[in-house]
């Protein structure tokens, strides 16, 4: 089997600490939380820190809460938290939708959404999540905290704004009465990264008709932030019709600009783009009218 | 540096490089060959130990990162001479032929059997669904974990 | 099955609750696996092991212009560094290949796959030596290379075995069998319907889970190699190190430990395991080497790449008249193929499959490409896999041209049951079967009728609203040969392939087993005692089988091609039938009667009319080791040995059905179901051979929908880790459905027909021919595996890609 690089170790106590480790060590320094993005790419060789700061200890990071008028996240949190949690469950089902078919239960034990959204893998799931429920995330610094729209958190392929000697620490998502929530996505085999996917929220209106907001989020097709803005806007305000969801969906389709891999030619993803966003909106709506398909349900499962 | 952890009950410490990989301190440092490598991408599963009571892979977890930690490996399985009902089962239920991800399969069936002692076969196969086999075709591992899951300790110490 | 069942059953149980014999009997071996107490390869630590490491090339095709090692010699930890150069100076650069070729062992002139071996390091442990190999530098300059094996005989195409003196192409051999001018006489009669398709069968990778690896020792005392090998035929790697290394071959023991899967892909002397064995004589102390997971699927022997172009000619009625094949095979950079040494297409002239057919004609080529070596692994009975898979989707292409119903035209076309011992247009002799009733019982088993009912449902559904899932049902009828063979016609590098066995029974009544066969994981420590058990009446757990270790063992090829059950097991039998008749001689002379006085119920000699006068084999067992006065035939100890020369192959067989539903919108294949009927004659453990299918059946699910490895235009391997090479795990594969029928084969000892593979061999087709079925609405006629998501939706697009490429390298983007 592969071998990482000899590097040094160090274990933080604290976010302050870590944030101090950070500052010592520069731009050799790596944060290591679940481990399942850097360490592989070390054992490969691909990547080569000469520290790495274990963060696992902060526990104080790993949390599931409402807080006022949103849901808090500590970057800490595993996948296979949200996966299991209530509170997203009931808010939020696209978490469990996308957990449910993000790697697999081992690796769900381990990595974090902290993890998940700094390694910035242009497949990342949870990225495509928090870019459509238009996440806020906070980072920390030796100089403060400050927030980021998750729409502008990523700045290209595996690099975000998170500067050398700063942390994510909490991902706050607003809570939104009512909302429908989905996440749809095709992948060659259980625990493969996805060929593309989709997840959405959608708040209907009083008449249950309109569609009040929508945020649309995409994966694996280099969608800028990983989402579908022009989609976005061409559904708020119309009814929640098959027809509007299905144009919706093609804006979103048009907003790719997938590579073609092993996973599927760049026409087929951009075909699923638009498939998946509609799936997701069509399940995400009944899921707002409070029909089959709520929580809990499977991915596939028909409204 | 100096890594100490608890495995299979019993604390140890020994002097590692911070690379070392848990499977292969496991393995080489204290001798526990049960727990197997098959990858270099953390796709396989052979190397499943449980860790805090939940299966995760010990080739994505450094030794140095498993400090402080519990470990729990195959051969911590047995006790007193007495199997585990996962071992019972994967032995009457033909749940392995040629052995190797057999440990991973059986610790992944104890830590899902502790936290849902009677699974469905459909929650079952995501349990396991980490882990991959080349030889049963999965069903009579399926079979061993219901096995397990229907036959508490006292009926197999009985 | 219970004690009671058992006795029913007319087979005792043991003191211990085994079967007497054949029976379901959970497995002696499962003791120290379920402990974690396995001794694998990679478990194995000596006092002073070094490990080594292999630097590989990262190209396709390249010449070596320099290799610098002197950083790597420089590192503390590093005991030595080998390269071709080191090798040539020992004659060990190149080494002979179980299909005639060579192969080199470290590149001299040139790499020709991506992954070559190129130095080897050795080192103090594994993670100096995997530092070590990036201290190495190696110069190179780019040759282009040969990725599309339709193109590597092209005018012009670059010369991959420039190492082979006037070699000016890339052709490896052309092989044929069958009549083609009986076939072309059918094929031109003019009533005949003719349906035509090109098939690949792509390049895959058994991939154990444990990969290939080596500890090699030589003690230069006593001048004794002994090297601990996951080999599958532990004698076989003996002889070729002793040819290879011009070592005295009674001076080279050869262990294989606990396997961790085969599947094949431990047959073949990879260049791993003798530069371990260089690096044992160059640095006195025990050198591991042990493959990672990317060496494993890039460079070990891969499987199949067929690509198959084929014919069916049959009436408008459904009569299958004649099937004919050009094929051509992609053989990588070296031809390193085990097959049978007259069959360098293996056994694929059974692609006429199980029907009765007037003629047939198949003509196959041999290339080589830029390519990892190999072919002939993972389950593929010496490349029945692609000849089934080639002649199941023939039938039902042309059931989709003839618009008939794919279970109805094989029903029509089978080999009846008083065919049997049939010859097929190719001059396989197919030993027994009854075709339709296996057929049948899967089909029964399935409720096809009602299956398709639904389907015709969903269809309509489809038509109206364009929702689907889409269902489909796909049939596979495969036969195949197994359990090579007569050595008058099959042999390994001259090695015919006879078994050997040795019984040993000691004083108080225990037995000994030697073997040449090789478990990785069949359960033969289990299997083989039952066969004692059967033939003497001992209780299983009193039969200690051995194999694995060439001192204590007698000769044989090894496991693969599910050999073990038709050729040492039949040896086991007749051996064990040779105790017997000694036995008898004893117990005679104890009884002072005559040997034909005597007659046996299990486990015991006794007196004709007299039965209370007997001598059990425990007692006889004692008594030839007594003072007893024994006559002539008997000199004493009770123990016989066999050489098995089977005097054919055994030919099992079965029936599959899959049905599946596909997402048109996505592409997305779920298997909902899968029925097997298999016929492997008697079956000594079915728990163990349902064991067998549960994998083989996995393997084709895997192979169909999922397994592939491709190459981008530059040679780059796209299957070289387990994130593109995806194997099926628990939530892809249903629960399988068996259902078995019997019919013995009349030519083994027990009847028994071997079933390691057919599960591997049957299934792809029926998971396909499901598949297509699916997207019958979209007019889909065939598209090649894996059928991916991507690949289903390029299907109804009506432009399928070319699986052996890249997408989009073939325009499909």
């Amino acid at each position: 089997m592969q071998t990482p690089a000899p590097f040094e170790y160090e274990r933080a106590t604290s976010v302050g600490q870590a944030l101090a480790l950070l500052e010592r060590y520069g731009p050799e320094a790596r944060l290591v939380a679940g481990g399942h993005s850097l360490l592989p790419m070390m054992k490969l060789r691909l990547a080569d820190p000469a520290y790495l700061i274990d963060i696992n200890d902060l526990t104080d990071l790993d949390y599931i809460r409402v807080d006022g008028d949103s849901i808090a996240i500590g970057a800490m949190t595993r996948h296979a938290a949200l996966l299991a949690s209530p509170v997203l469950a009931e808010h939020y089902p696209i978490f469990a939708d996308a957990e449910r078919v993000i790697a697999d239960p081992c690796v769900r034990n381990r990595g974090t959404i902290g993890g998940s959204l700094c390694q910035a893998d242009p497949s990342e799931d949870l990225s495509a999540v928090a870019s459509a429920l238009q996440a806020t995330l906070v980072v920390v610094g030796t100089e403060g905290s400050r927030t980021v729209p998750a729409r502008e958190f990523h700045a290209g392929p595996y690099e975000t704004v998170v500067g050398p000697a700063e942390i994510l620490t909490e991902v706050r998502i607003p809570i939104r009465p009512g909302a429908g929530s989905a996440y749809e996505k095709v992948e060659r085999r259980a625990g493969d990264w996805g060929a593309t996917a989709g997840g959405c929220f959608v708040v209907l209106g009083s008449d249950g008709e309109t569609v009040a907001d929508v945020g649309i989020g995409l994966t694996a097709v280099r969608a800028p932030h990983f989402c579908a803005e022009e989609a976005e806007a061409a559904l708020r305000g119309q009814p929640a019709t098959p027809g509007n969801l299905a144009a919706a969906a093609a804006k979103a389709a048009e907003a790719s600009r997938p590579q073609t891999d092993q996973r599927g030619p760049a026409d087929y993803k951009r075909h699923l783009a638009g498939e998946l966003t509609r799936r997701a909106l069509r399940r995400a709506v009944a899921r707002a009218r409070g029909q089959a398909g709520g929580p809990g349900a499977s991915p596939g499962e028909e409204a | 540096m100096q890594v100490t952890m608890t495995v299979n009950g019993a604390e140890v410490t020994r002097e590692v490089e911070p690379r070392l990989l848990l499977v292969h301190f496991l393995r080489d440092h204290l001798g526990l060959t049960g727990t197997h490598w098959g990858c270099d991408t953390s796709n396989c599963g052979v190397c499943v130990v449980a860790m805090d009571g939940v299966p995760v892979k010990s080739c994505t977890v450094l030794a140095a990162m498993a400090g402080g930690r519990e470990i729990d490996t195959v051969e911590g399985m047995e006790r007193d001479g007495v199997l585990d009902p996962v071992q019972e089962g994967f032995m009457r239920e033909h749940g392995l032929q040629c052995g190797f991800c057999t440990p991973a399969m059986m610790i992944t069936a104890r830590a899902l059997l502790d936290a849902n002692p009677d699974p469905t076969a459909a929650e079952i196969r995501t349990a396991i669904c980490g882990t991959v086999c080349r030889c049963t075709g999965y069903e009579n591992i399926v079979r061993a974990i219901r096995w397990a899951a229907e036959h508490s300790v006292a009926e197999v110490t009985a | 099955m219970t004690a009671t069942e058992a006795r029913s059953n007319g087979v005792p149980i043991s003191p211990a609750g085994n079967p007497i014999g054949f029976g379901r009997m959970l497995r002696k071996e499962d003791a120290r696996f379920l402990r974690g107490k396995g001794h694998y390869l990679d478990d194995i630590a000596l006092p002073g092991m070094l490990h080594g490491a292999i630097l590989r090339s990262p190209h396709a095709h390249a010449r070596i212009i320099s290799i610098d090692t002197a950083a790597a010699e420089a590192h503390p930890k590093v005991k030595a560094v080998i390269t071709g150069a080191t090798l040539e100076g020992l004659n060990l650069a190149w080494m002979p290949t179980m299909s005639g070729d060579t192969q080199a062992v470290l590149a001299t002139d040139k790499v020709r796959f991506q992954g070559q071996e190129v130095a080897f390091v050795v080192a103090e442990d594994r993670y100096a030596a995997r530092d070590a190999l990036e201290l190495i530098t190696v110069d190179y300059e780019l040759l282009p290379p040969v990725v599309d094996a339709l193109r590597a005989l092209d005018p012009g195409a670059p010369v991959i075995r420039t190492d082979i003196e006037g070699k000016a192409d890339n052709h490896i051999f052309d092989w044929e069998a069958g009549d083609a001018a009986a076939c072309d006489a059918v094929f031109n009669r003019p009533d005949v319907v003719v349906a035509k398709a090109d098939l690949l069968y792509p390049r895959s990778h058994p991939s154990p889970m444990e990969t290939c690896g080596s500890v090699a020792s030589m003690d230069k005392v006593t001048g004794k190699l002994t090297c601990w090998i996951t080999s599958q035929a532990p004698h076989a790697h003996r002889t070729v190190y002793a040819i290879v290394a011009g070592l005295p071959e009674h001076k080279i023991q050869v262990i294989s430990p606990d396997i961790g899967g085969g599947f094949g892909n431990k047959v073949p002397v990879y260049p791993g395991y003798v530069c371990a064995v260089v690096g044992t004589i160059v640095t006195g102390a025990p050198v591991k080497w042990m493959e990672d997971r990317s060496e494993n699927l890039m460079t070990t022997g891969f499987a199949r790449d067929y690509h198959m172009h084929g014919e069916i000619a049959a009436t408008r009625d459904g009569r299958i008249l004649a099937l004919r094949t050009t094929t051509l095979a992609d053989h990588g950079a070296f031809n390193a193929t085990a097959q049978p040494s007259k069959f360098p297409s293996g056994f694929f002239s059974i692609f006429t499959g199980s029907y009765d057919l007037e003629a047939a004609y198949c003509k196959v080529t041999g290339v080589y490409t830029n390519k990892a070596p190999g072919g002939v692994a993972y389950a593929c009975s010496f490349r029945i896999t692609e000849a089934a898979y080639f002649v199941e989707r023939m039938v039902d292409i042309l059931a989709h041209d003839l618009e008939m119903d794919p279970a109805e035209l094989r029903m029509k076309n089978l080999i009846a049951p008083d065919q049997f011992p049939y010859r097929t247009k190719t001059g396989w002799e197919y030993d027994s079967g009854n075709y339709p009733l296996t057929l049948q019982t899967t089909l029964d088993r399935a409720g096809y009728k009602d299956l398709r009912a639904e389907q015709a449902e969903s269809r309509v559904r489809f038509a109206q609203t364009g929702e689907g899932p889409l269902m489909g049902i796909g049939l596979s009828f495969f036969t195949e040969g197994v359990g090579a063979g007569p050595r008058k016609h099959m042999d390994i590098l001259g090695l015919g392939m006879a078994d050997g066995c040795e019984l040993r029974i000691h004083p108080t009544g225990k037995a000994v087993l030697r073997l040449s066969v090789q478990t990785q994981g069949q359960g033969h420590e289990t299997t083989f005692a039952q066969i004692v058990a059967h033939e003497l009446g001992l209780p299983p757990e009193d039969v200690e089988v051995v194999h694995g270790d060439t001192d204590q063992t007698p000769f044989g090829l090894g496991t693969y091609g599910s050999r073990s059950t038709p050729v040492s097991g039949a040896a086991a039998a007749v051996t064990a039938r040779r105790v017997r008749d000694k036995a008898r001689i004893i117990a005679a002379a104890a009884l002072e009667c005559s040997p034909d006085d005597l007659e046996w119920e299990l486990g015991r000699w006794q007196v004709k009319g007299t039965p209370t006068q007997g001598k059990t084999m425990q007692e006889i067992a004692l008594l030839a080791h007594s003072t007893l006065e024994l006559p002539e035939g008997v000199e004493g100890h009770l123990d016989a040995s066999a050489v098995y020369n089977p005097p054919n192959l055994t030919y099992p067989y079965g029936a599959y059905l899959c049905v599946v539903d596909v997402d048109p919108g996505t592409g997305e294949v779920t298997v909902r179901r899968f029925i097997a009927t298999d016929d492997c004659g008697p079956r000594i453990n079915p728990m163990i051979v349902e064991g067998q299918i549960h994998g083989g059946l996995a393997e084709g699910v895997g192979m169909a929908l999922m397994q592939a490895i491709a190459f981008d235009e530059a040679g780059n391997c796209l299957g070289g880790s387990f994130m593109d090479y995806l194997l099926p795990t628990s939530l892809e594969c249903p629960s399988w459905e068996l259902s078995e029928t019997v019919t013995p084969s009349p030519h083994h000892p027990l009847g028994c027909k071997g079933v390691g593979e057919s599960a591997t061999v049957g299934s792809p087709a029926a998971v396909v021919n499901a598949v297509i079925d699916a997207l019958a609405p979209f007019g889909v006629r065939h598209a090649d595996m894996p059928l991916t998501p991507a690949q289903v939706w390029l299907a109804i697009q009506g432009r399928p890609a070319r699986t052996d490429l890249a997408f989009g390298a073939d325009g499909a983007a």
